[in-house]
């Protein structure tokens, strides 16, 4: 049974730009090792965190959606922890109705775009 | 008697207030599912000190007011809403 998931991360703010796309993408590749289909992907860039964490006022925001199997989220999150870039992370399953909304607002996205 | 009851008079006319019925909004509008992602949207479920607003204030149904807390609670823990502060609003 394949569920569809949505993983927010945040890491941070002293990483550059590269170290950034790195960490995204080694993320992207556990998750595609573990047999998960990438939905969507979207990046919040700089954000100033409403309260800090390890000390840090901002951090850089990443959102993956995916289809995966439900082991996939264990391994997932282990790297999470380990991965001392991540200062915060929330793994999330979606049920019909938040699939409904996020597939509403890509599409309204893309309109945007298009205009 | 009954003449004698209709008689009284106030010497300020008392307010009658006319209770306007709380409504939930979700159900109102079919929202069926509450993001996570948009703190300015919660910012109405929670007072100034970032505490979640009760029902009987926002009007809000039990079903919506517990994705609401859910919501507001996983805000949280991305720093998208703070736990604690003053003047959120």
């Amino acid at each position: 049974m394949m569920n569809q998931y949505e993983t927010v991360f945040i890491t941070t703010p002293v990483l550059s730009e590269a170290q950034m796309k790195e960490t995204v993408q080694k993320f992207i590749k556990i998750l595609k090792n573990g047999g998960a289909e990438i939905v969507h992907e979207e990046n919040w860039g700089l954000k100033k965190l409403a309260y800090p964490i390890q000390k840090k006022s901002t951090g850089f925001y990443y959102l993956i959606e995916f289809k995966a199997e439900g082991e996939t989220i264990q391994k997932l999150e282990t790297e999470y922890r380990r991965d001392e870039r991540v200062i915060r992370f929330l793994t999330f399953k979606m049920d019909k109705y938040a699939i409904q909304y996020s597939e509403k607002k890509r599409s309204k996205k893309e309109q945007k775009s298009e205009e | 008697m009954a003449q004698n009851q209709s008689e009284i008079r106030y010497l300020t006319p008392p307010t009658v207030e006319i209770k306007k019925k709380k409504y939930c909004r979700f159900k109102k509008n079919k929202i069926k599912y509450i993001d996570y992602k948009d703190p300015e949207f919660l910012k109405k479920f929670v007072n100034e000190q970032g505490k979640i607003l009760p029902r009987r204030i926002t009007g809000t149904s039990l079903k919506y007011q517990r994705k609401v807390a859910k919501a507001i609670k996983r805000a949280r823990h991305l720093a998208l809403l703070p736990y604690v502060t003053d003047m959120l609003k």
